[in-house]
């Protein structure tokens, strides 16, 4: 096909009704579900959680409210307190990430000049899980059974049985439900900015916000595992009475909260740098030129990231650490200020170097960096040790993260709502209704939170669900309740302007004449990304690359067709995006909805204490799971295809070439975070008490030397399966991959088996409890690990796996490298650390 | 003429209390009673001075940025500007910051001849336990009394659940973690009558798990506490056996009398109390009544069972004899 094909009007329709059939929607009223394209699953995810923040507000309203004049009772202690962490948790669990992650995957493929994320399936999985475990959350409090620990659910409160009810249960189980599928999400987006860039599109050229993506589901993938960590250990703890944050048994309250916040300080950033990527698209487009201080914005986003990782004691100075780290956590907490302050002037700079639109988007987009830097200027008060002795768990500390998170997240929300509702819909909102809305939240917000400062100053802590006439604060609280409902009537506005939208005519296409890719979309319904792949050699390719529109149109880049009717993207290498292969992406399947539930039911029926039931969702669940691996990776029906300009790319990669090998490692890397927040619990205990471990308590080295030894044979195994099978003894890697799955299991047995003839009772003391904690977390891994080798074993003998297309055993022996990594720090820190301490 | 930064301070607050008519003055960061509170709050009018003129200069560098015309600011100069008004001043701000804050960590200095007064935090009140060196420990709750101009060393407990200890006139406040022990060393600048709170989530009741603060003058301090620690003598009330036949002693301490229970608070000085369940309501006999019958009304999630079959007179009778406790 050469360039010369492409003038043929006959043969571009032809092109375009292929593709279309290709990626022809399910219409049904039921299989519509089954959609996996990002622009439905991404909208989908999109109106979920703006639908969860308007519920999570109206429960704002209902404690501001309550807190409207002293010693109310319009909502009781019990009330109140399910009120706020919900409020809490739904604003950060099922508002702010899922956001980000909804809005980048109606995004990111647009981005990228991708036709669709590379596993559009595990895409539907985290929407479908997101909403599950969503509803399953807020729904708990129409029953009266929400969590009421805080959103921080702090130890022994929210441990002990006899103080805290099903709700604890909810939050833990329900939100690390959500937890896994914000993993994955991050997966997902994570191997779509390595490997689905277009030709040409090196990471020098990626848009801001293909950067932003990469930091965030980055931080996303180290943050959040601790807290799954935290998680198992609490409902280890609430399910089983194994004492891990009992002090009384040698557990510690702080362990929880060190957890918490080394995922709930990255949050922040996780939550807050999205938005600065939304601006770093807008602001290039309303002030017509280029983004200055690309670099600097790049490292600023990456060493906010890095930072982001040391702070997360700030939140604890008031426990009564040694004050030398106090000092140091002080110090990195300022530091941060650096990265976000380039950021900040690197948009100023821009708007003042360029010939300024005030459009609605830039309103909301300079409204929000003013409230946000009212909320990082206090929060640099707080970072000042002294001040924020006092200023901790009060309303001021309310007030300064209602400016970061409306200044810093909501806002620019809006701003990107603003933006990029053409993109999605072809259509603008009304700018009338959005300035209107703009004014009142910004009236709304202020006056809501600024007299928060004072009245936390003047004596009001956090998390009271009412307060004596006495401390004299009932005028600054009337004003922060009359000032949240006009913020409410600010959002009311914008739902009444997105309603309205049917109504009104489509627009041009690229209305605010942007230059990045993104702004290709078409105003009608293409299911398929984009007409053509483009070869990029500009950061804003619509602005500077000649005919760059019309070429893309007329289908003269990259892969303008689907010959085979196959949903197809280009892959290309991870830093100067060479063309490596073309893949073929998932259809619309039931499987990622089964998935979802199936899972949803493991944590579900564990809140109710339904254990076999929820053993039962399990078995499904991994059933569901492998039949919808079975379908990946499959052998195409010729080895290579033309995509156009005389390229011909393979159909097949593995291994390092391959996103499916970059979904394991990342998947992996999440896994081994988690695992490290446990191990992190261990040598926790040790730093804490002079007599842990216990002397003599066990286990012996024997037992988990010996488990170490058969998981490193089983290691040992599947990589000499790799390479004979590479040479095509095909016969000789079944048998390894049996015996690999073979010693697998007997490795469960042997790291059973120590703590098990140790007779160490979990139930007892902390001890015991971790040492069996980090041998199941590293038996079940063994357990998977055999499962994947038996899996690799089906694969070969359906003829799914040959020497010439070996992307199951790459992907099993990556799997045993992090499997190996986990066995010999269990093992060792179980079986010798005893010995040495 | 040097101007004291701490007159400054004091003109500051008055104008802004003008503005906050009936505001609070006991339970208040800006209305110190202790050096630690007084220097914060100094802290605290820097920052807000640091703040406002730092957030105004970023404002007009917005405005300024969308008026200017195009094309003003050439690539170099706007990188130029990035890293000025992004990386240096805010680098140069930030240790200043540090220099002038990191030493206001200092704890103040105790000596072994110090009053140690060891609090527990407990749903939702407080077990105060004063520990005179020298001297018998004197077991008292919800109320903290110390003397005015003498270091004080508050040993902060954790019982059951996490609480944190807040005086904000007098310092800042502290965790109270089941395991571990913090301590807080303050001294008292005049005499009052203050109020602190729980700052740290503790269950359905946090709200009203407050406590009175009583800074004393020295020798009245001195002649309480002498006066505290002799056994009071106890002039028998209807009240007390009806105190004894409820099984009250089984949770409460009444020093002088048979009733030595260590689970709920100490209600030897009950009647001079200045608030009942701590910080919930005035102490009149009618609430202490009405307290004793439904606890669970006035504060959710109480340890203390309900005495809902008690005849109305009975607890009236009890009341009146905690009410005559001094």
């Amino acid at each position: 096909m050469s360039l010369h094909a492409q003038d043929d009007p006959a043969l571009r329709e032809a092109q375009e009704a292929r593709l279309r059939a290709a990626w022809q929607r399910p219409t049904g009223w039921l299989t519509r579900w089954t959609d996996t394209n990002n622009n439905r699953v991404g909208v989908w995810y999109v109106l979920t959680a703006f639908a969860f923040m308007l519920f999570a507000g109206v429960l704002a309203l209902i404690m501001r409210t309550q807190l409207a004049v002293p010693d109310n009772d319009l909502v009781g202690a019990s009330t109140f307190n399910q009120l706020f962490t919900l409020h809490g948790s739904a604003m950060m669990f099922l508002f702010a990430v899922p956001m980000f992650e909804a809005v980048s995957i109606v995004l990111l493929p647009q981005l990228l000049g991708a036709r669709d994320l590379p596993f559009p399936r595990l895409s539907a999985f985290g929407y479908w899980s997101f909403l599950i475990g969503g509803v399953f959350v807020l729904g708990s409090i129409f029953f009266d059974a929400a969590p009421d620990g805080g959103w921080f659910m702090y130890p022994p409160l929210t441990t002990r049985t006899d103080l805290s009810g099903l709700g604890a249960d909810i939050w833990m189980l329900g939100l690390s439900f959500i937890e896994v599928s914000s993993v994955a999400a991050a997966v997902e987006l994570i191997v779509g900015v390595l490997k689905c860039r277009p030709p040409g599109m090196r990471l020098n050229l990626m848009p801001l916000y293909a950067w932003y993506i990469l930091v965030v589901a980055v931080m996303i993938l180290f943050a959040f595992p601790p807290l799954i960590a935290g998680d198992i250990l609490f409902e280890m703890e609430r399910l089983l009475g194994w004492p891990f944050f009992d002090a009384a048994k040698g557990g510690d309250p702080l362990l929880w909260q060190h957890l918490f916040w080394i995922f709930g300080h990255p949050e922040v950033y996780i939550i807050f740098l999205p938005s600065i990527a939304l601006f770093a698209m807008l602001i290039p487009t309303f002030s017509q030129r280029h983004l200055l201080g690309y670099p600097y914005i790049v490292l600023a986003a990456v060493g906010t990231a890095f930072l982001s990782f040391g702070l997360w004691v700030h939140h604890m100075f008031a426990t009564g650490l040694p004050k030398i780290s106090l000092a140091f956590f002080s110090a990195a907490s300022q530091a941060v200020v650096i990265p976000t302050g380039i950021q900040i002037f690197a948009f100023i700079a821009t708007l003042a170097a360029g010939r300024v639109i005030f459009s609605t988007p830039l309103l909301y987009a300079t409204g929000s960096l003013a409230i946000f830097v009212i909320g990082g200027l206090t929060g640099v008060m707080v970072a000042v040790v002294p001040f924020d002795w006092q200023a901790h768990d009060t309303y001021f500390v309310v007030a300064h993260l209602h400016y970061v998170l409306i200044g810093g997240t909501l806002m620019p929300l809006f701003a990107g709502l603003y933006y990029y509702w053409p993109l999605v819909t072809g259509k603008k909102l009304s700018d009338r209704l959005g300035r209107t809305a703009f004014w009142l939240l910004m009236a709304g917000a202020n006056l809501t939170f600024f007299p928060m400062h004072l009245s936390g100053l003047m004596g009001m802590p956090r998390r009271v669900f009412t307060y004596p006439e006495e401390l004299g604060l009932a005028g600054l609280n009337l004003a922060s309740t009359a000032g949240a409902y006009l913020f409410a009537v600010g959002v009311l506005v914008i739902v009444i302007d997105l309603a309205l939208s049917p109504t009104r005519a489509k627009v041009k296409r690229n209305p605010w004449n942007a230059g990045t890719l993104e702004w290709l979309a078409l105003p009608e319904d293409e299911d398929w990304g984009i007409r053509s792949v483009p070869l990029i050699e500009t950061r804003y390719p619509i602005w500077d690359q000649p005919n760059f529109v019309r070429k893309v149109d007329e289908g003269r880049f990259f892969l303008p067709d689907a010959e085979e009717g196959r949903r197809e993207t280009i892959v290309t290498s991870v830093l100067d995006a060479r063309p490596v292969a073309v893949i073929r992406l998932g259809t619309p399947s039931w499987l990622p909805i089964l998935a979802a539930i199936t899972v949803g039911g493991v944590f579900i029926l564990t809140t109710y204490h339904l254990y076999w039931a929820a053993l039962g969702s399990g078995i499904l669940a991994l059933g569901v799971i492998l039949r919808w691996l079975w379908t990946t990776a499959e052998i195409p029906e010729k080895p290579c295809k033309p995509i156009g300009h005389g390229l011909e790319l393979p159909l097949y990669v593995a291994g390092p070439a391959a996103p499916g090998w970059w979904a394991v490692f990342i998947t992996m890397l999440a896994d081994a975070t988690a695992f490290s927040g446990l191990l992190f619990g261990y040598y926790f205990f040790w730093t804490v008490h002079s007599d842990f471990p216990p002397p003599s308590a066990g286990p012996a080295p024997t037992w988990p030397i010996a488990a170490l030894a058969l998981t490193a044979a089983s290691w040992g195994a599947t990589i000499i399966a790799r390479e004979v099978h590479r040479r095509g003894r095909v016969g000789l890697t079944r048998v390894l991959l049996a015996l690999g799955a073979a010693l697998s299991l007997a490795s469960i047995a042997a790291g059973l088996a120590g703590p098990w003839q140790a007779q160490l009772d979990p139930a007892t003391n902390t001890y015991a409890a971790i040492v069996w904690t980090l041998a199941i977390w590293t038996v079940v891994h063994s357990a998977v690990a055999a499962i994947a080798q038996l899996y690799g074993l089906a694969r070969s003998l359906a003829g799914r796996t040959t020497p010439s297309h070996d992307a199951d055993v790459r992907n099993i022996t990556l799997y045993q490298h992090f499997m190996l990594f986990t066995a010999v720090l269990t093992w060792l820190t179980l079986g010798l650390f005893p010995e040495v301490a | 003429m040097r101007v004291r930064p701490g007159t400054i301070v004091k003109g500051l607050c008055g104008t802004a209390l003008l503005f906050l008519s009936g505001c609070n003055r006991h339970q208040s960061a800006l209305s110190p009673f202790g050096d630690d509170a007084a220097r914060i709050q100094v802290m605290t009018v820097v920052l807000v001075a640091g703040a406002v003129v730092i957030g105004i200069a970023v404002a007009a560098l917005m405005v300024w940025a969308v008026r200017l015309p195009a094309n003003r600011l050439t690539l170099v100069g706007g990188e130029r500007f990035i890293l000025i008004a992004g990386g240096i001043v805010p680098s140069a701000v930030l240790l200043a910051l540090l220099i002038y804050s990191l030493p206001a960590m200092r704890p103040r200095d105790v000596s072994p001849g110090d009053l140690n007064v060891a609090v527990t935090g407990e749903q939702f009140w407080w077990r105060v336990r004063y520990e005179p060196p020298g001297a018998t420990p004197l077991t008292d709750a919800n109320e903290i009394r110390i003397p005015v101009g003498r270091t004080v060393r508050l040993r902060l407990l954790g019982g059951d659940v996490i609480h944190s200890f807040w005086i904000p006139g007098l310092a800042g406040k502290v965790d109270m973690i089941p395991g571990r022990e913090n301590t807080l060393v303050v001294r008292a600048t005049r005499p009052g009558v203050f109020r602190g709170q729980c700052t740290e989530f503790c269950g359905l009741s946090h709200a009203l798990m407050a406590f009175d603060v009583v800074a004393m003058p020295p020798e009245a301090f001195d002649a309480w506490l002498a006066g505290q620690q002799a056994a009071p003598a106890r002039a028998a009330a209807p009240g007390q056996a009806l105190f004894a036949q409820h099984g009250c002693g089984g949770c409460h301490t009444i020093r002088g009398t048979e009733h030595a229970g260590t689970i709920g608070p100490d209600l030897t000085r009950m009647g001079a109390r200045r608030s009942l369940g701590a910080g919930t309501l005035p102490p009149s006999e009618a609430n202490i009544a009405s307290f004793i019958r439904h606890p669970e009304h006035h504060k959710p999630g109480v340890r203390m069972p309900a005495f809902p079959h008690m005849p109305e007179r009975e607890a009236m009778a009890i009341a009146r004899y905690l009410k005559a406790l001094r």
